[in-house]
């Protein structure tokens, strides 16, 4: 008998994800094609997640030529390099201790990288201050985030809650329970262009309080599953809303750089509490989340995201930093890659124009792919897709035939993680199923990235095109049945 | 402001707190009597167990050291020229050369452009190139498998194999993770569970590498100490062992048994014999075994070699090797490499059965994926040149360097701090540290105590202010009661290392006179 059979419950209670099954199956498909298997597609197209590179949209020249010269600073001595590739490559060397990259930084991260951080900060938000004190760099943001969640929630009696906006992406939400929290769901309104109404922030709190002690609230802006910006005004009502039900905030604004459409604008939290002025802007507790994952630089890889904590408690601040220092440092390349992202090549910088003109081409791909999701997905019968406004993905409205949900009940899986499956087999897309994210009771969704060059882009629209023709016309016996 | 008047504003803070069925926020008095809204989250509403948790390696006496070195960078006159940061195990940061090949490659791999360029070795760029393949989108910056890239882990495992004389390994029991430290932080959480009596404890070694003290902490798990054996060098013994097991059963039910082979801070490097005979304890006992091993190239002593868990557990015959529960820990940060920056790390898991395998799977996809750098980095240290290829020689030179500058400095000093009254040092048999025993005066102690502060820190604390050298106190790792020690890491070069123990010497030599 195994002694480690008995296992924390907290980790037993993490729900295993739908995403197992597609994965399973995608891995089986990729098998079979190697073996020469007979397919109506030649390759599965892996939409499910946000990574650009993994698409196949490149890496940015500047950063990458930047993190070479410092990994191997000999490139420092010859003309390879563009000169101010070089000279920042310089500058961060000298800001590395023995001017190695593979040596441990400060817990928070190198000095003069959060330093230039709470610059970029600043900028963003049109001056209001930000003090570097309140950063600390960690390897991706989720991290961050885990580490902030562990200082909120604890087993207690009763459970300590956090509003979570359903739909919203699950790698937060599913450690939840293993750190002896509850999630207390509100959901965001899909007709709305799924905008946060602040009556279901109410509704969805008051329901709580009967069974748990609600001391979170986790909002993510630009918005993951569905890609909405919320407005200033939205915004505004949030804050007033945590100082008075007195919640700690947790925006999740990693998508802040991926903003499209000429009348979005994305305004950070710390901007909107920074001008509702006092007594919020001095009082309301914040934690702000980035990453460089997402944006054009893209390098989930690298693993570089901060917290920015505002208007925390210093007593706090300092155990806060004890959790973060166990774990050494953020990796060095993720630091520099946040630094380059949120400080790249100016107008003048002889990097510039190639760094132009390889985001402006991020850039297109990204705005037409938005438009053609929704001129497709729009026009097929049994789908609607609201706006993207930001963010990597595309989030569709499925409605689908009684006879399919029946089907799917018969197989033992949810409705529309049936139909990915389908979508899987016979086209071979890999989505994600609106059960995977939480949906309202009877509703089905399918997320995918729109974060992939064009051409992949149309070939995911012309299979799923074809496929859900197909689908609807006839649901019947495939061998999708063997699950 | 009187008593009697802070009560009536109070009184005054009081009745408009009524106001709170108005959602206004509450009232709290401060000091000067000014009302100041409560926070959400303060010392009492936060984690209790995360209050509990410190890492000495960058605690306080770091903190006064990085303000020390601000305050000489604006100009203030100082009794040193600069501060020695002896406290922390970063060989780069105290000027080891990386690997040129393994830089190389990393290169290549961050700009593949560079694959056109001459200047770089051809076994160079056929690495890069096998490595991007690996990778999603033929880039590192795309996510990678949460258990870490496929073909890494193949190569991790055929490492382990040729190091441990042919012992099977399966790529599936390798789990690449965040440092080392990730890896174990991630077992801990599998293993923690129960309540009261039944709650948890893990046995980790006096002293110990403050991340254990810190995650049991924070996961509110019952740590075990079991002393290490300072007259013997730090030797394990199993009738300790078996003390500090049969009195935790008392208050909670053990399971796991932490150690650190070569040792950190002791530096001891554990023979055989030893290493048997604590499989079997944990075998009899049940008990899952934690091996830290990250400092297993980091050997010098004559008469000191480098057993792994496994291989010895694999020679211990079915009856052990079936069944023993074993999880063993490696990294990038230590050895010859010294690559901490990069966060690269695996663990290899023995005998866990595959439900346990899939809640483990669970607990890493949460933080997404390991840096993806530092998989390609641990992809080139299991899989360095070999005899034949371009790199092989410089690597050889570059290692073989490194590791001999290190036995070198290990052995220097061990003899130095001999040299010193007060100071006793065992050898250090590899590792990076060295950590000697210091006799404190008793003035100095009643003087420590009276400031609320723990002797050795105090002492340090003073030989940061006097000499510029920062080093860690014994009591941020644990030690028998009533003894003091320091940890000091043997990393600076050669020569620096030689004025650092002459000051060093020094400063102990002027501490004992001050307090005698």
């Amino acid at each position: 008998m195994s002694v480690v059979r008995e296992i924390s419950p907290n980790v037993r209670n993490m729900k295993p994800l739908d995403y197992e099954i597609l994965a399973r199956r995608q891995n089986l498909i990729e098998k079979e094609l190697r073996q020469g298997v007979r397919k109506p597609f030649k390759e599965v197209l892996d939409v499910s997640m946000s990574d650009l590179q993994m698409s196949g949209l490149k890496p940015l020249s500047f950063v990458r030529q930047v993190l070479a010269a410092c990994l191997y600073p000999e490139l420092l001595n010859s003309n390879k390099l563009p000169v101010d590739v070089r000279q920042r490559a310089q500058r961060l060397l000298g800001e590395c201790a023995g001017a190695s990259v593979g040596s441990y930084t400060a817990t928070k991260g190198i000095p003069e990288i959060v330093q230039r951080i709470s610059e970029y900060i600043t900028r963003r938000d049109g001056g209001v201050p930000c003090s570097p004190e309140n950063i600390f760099i960690s390897s991706g943001s989720q991290w961050s985030l885990l580490n902030i969640l562990k200082v909120l929630l604890f087993e207690s009696s009763p459970k300590r809650g956090i509003l979570v906006p359903v739909p919203s992406h699950v790698t937060t939400t599913l450690s939840i329970p293993s750190l002896g929290g509850v999630v207390i769901p509100y959901y965001l309104s899909e007709e709305q262009g799924w905008q946060l109404q602040v009556e279901e922030l109410q509704r969805a709190l008051d329901s709580a309080k009967a069974w748990c002690k609600p001391v979170t609230l986790y909002i993510i802006n630009p918005g993951n599953p569905p890609g909405q910006i919320q407005s200033r005004k939205s915004m505004q009502e949030v804050i007033q809303f945590v100082s008075e039900k007195r919640l700690f905030l947790l925006a999740d604004e990693v998508y802040q750089n991926l903003i499209y459409g000429e009348n979005s604008e994305f305004v950070s939290y710390k901007r909107v509490l920074g001008e509702m002025g006092h007594p919020l802007s001095d009082t309301v507790e914040l934690a702000s989340f980035h990453s460089a994952s997402k944006g054009f630089t893209a390098e989930c890889g690298l693993r570089g995201g901060y917290v920015e904590l505002v208007n925390v408690d210093p007593a706090v601040m300092k155990h806060i930093y004890a959790l973060f220092s166990k774990d050494s440092c953020g990796p060095v390349l993720g630091q520099m890659a946040l630094d380059l992202a949120l400080n790249p090549p100016q107008p003048g910088d002889p990097s510039y124009p190639l760094y132009h003109t390889e985001t402006e081409h991020i850039r297109k791909s990204l705005l037409h792919n938005i438009k053609r999701v929704s001129e497709i997905l729009n026009s097929l019968p049994g789908f609607s897709c609201q706006p993207v406004q930001g963010g990597s993905f595309a989030y569709a409205r499925l409605f689908l035939p009684p006879s399919a949900i029946q089907k799917a009940e018969e197989l033992g899986l949810k409705p529309d993680t049936y139909y990915c499956v389908r979508l899987l087999e016979e086209a071979g897309v890999l989505t994600l199923p609106g059960s995977e994210f939480g949906q309202k009771e009877g509703t089905h969704h399918m997320r995918f990235c729109i974060t992939t060059p064009q051409e992949r882009m149309e070939e995911v629209l012309r299979r799923i095109t074809n496929f859900h023709t197909q689908f609807m016309r006839n649901v019947s016996e495939t061998e999708a049945d063997r699950v | 402001m009187n008593h009697g008047t802070s009560l009536l504003w109070k009184r005054r803070a009081l009745s408009s707190l009524s106001a709170t069925r108005r959602g206004l926020p509450q009232e709290k008095m401060t000091e000067n009597g000014m009302t100041s809204r409560a926070k959400v989250l303060t010392i009492d509403t936060m984690n209790p167990t995360v209050k509990k948790v410190e890492y000495a390696v960058r605690g306080p006496i770091v903190a006064r050291a990085v303000e020390l070195e601000r305050e000489l960078s604006e100009g203030m006159k100082k009794p040193f020229a600069e501060v020695i940061k002896a406290n922390i195990g970063d060989a780069h940061a105290m000027g080891q050369q990386p690997i040129t090949f393994f830089r190389q490659v990393l290169a290549l791999c961050s700009y593949p452009e560079l694959l056109n360029d001459s200047t770089f070795p051809e076994d160079a760029k056929s690495r890069a190139r096998r490595i991007l393949q690996s990778c999603g989108g033929n880039s590192m910056g795309s996510y990678s498998a949460s258990q870490g890239i496929d073909a890494v882990r193949h190569d991790v495992a055929r490492y382990i194999e040729r190091r441990d004389g042919g012992v099977p390994c399966d790529p599936d029991n390798i789990y690449l993770t965040t440092g080392a430290s990730d890896g174990i932080v991630t077992m801990l959480k599998l293993l923690v569970c129960g309540e009261g009596v039944s709650r948890t404890g893990v046995m980790i070694s006096i002293p110990q590498y403050p991340l254990y003290s810190a995650a049991l902490a924070e996961l509110g798990a019952v740590q075990i100490n079991y002393y290490l054996n300072e007259e013997k060098c730090w030797s394990m013994d199993i009738a300790e062992l078996q003390r500090a097991l049969d009195e935790a059963r008392q208050y909670c039910n053990p399971r796991a048994l932490c150690i650190i082979n070569p040792g950190n801070p002791t530096g001891q490097v554990q023979n055989r014999e030893c290493i048997e005979d604590v499989i079997r304890f944990a075998a009899k006992e049940r008990l899952f075994l934690m091996a830290d091993e990250v400092y297993q190239d980091n050997v010098y002593a004559d008469g000191c070699q480098f057993h792994s868990f496994k291989k010895v557990l694999f020679d211990m015959g079915p009856e052990y090797s079936n069944t023993v529960e074993l999880a063993s820990f490696h990294s990038t940060s230590k050895c010859y490499m010294g690559e901490c920056g990069f966060r690269g790390g695996y663990m290899e898991i023995i005998n866990m059965d595959d439900e346990v395998k899939a809640q483990l799977i669970k607990l890493v996809s949460v933080r997404l994926c390991p840096p993806v750098p530092g998989q390609a980095l641990m992809d080139l240290v299991v899989n360095p040149p070999q005899p034949g290829e371009p790199s092989y020689a410089n690597f050889i030179k570059e290692r073989t360097a490194t590791l001999s500058a290190l036995a070198e400095k290990a052995k220097l000093t061990e003899q130095v701090l001999n040299t010193v009254q007060g100071i006793s040092c065992n050898p250090v048999q590899g590792a990076m540290y060295s950590f000697p025993c210091i006799t404190l005066p008793e003035k100095a102690v009643r003087e420590a105590k009276e400031i609320g502060q723990q002797p050795d820190m105090f002492y340090c604390m003073k030989m940061l202010e006097e000499t510029g050298i920062c080093l860690v106190p014994g009591s941020g790792f644990g030690q028998k009661d009533g003894t003091y020690h320091f940890r000091m890491t043997i990393l600076p070069p050669t020569d620096k290392l030689k004025i650092l123990l002459n000051k060093v010497k020094e400063f102990h030599q002027r501490f004992t006179q001050q307090y005698s």
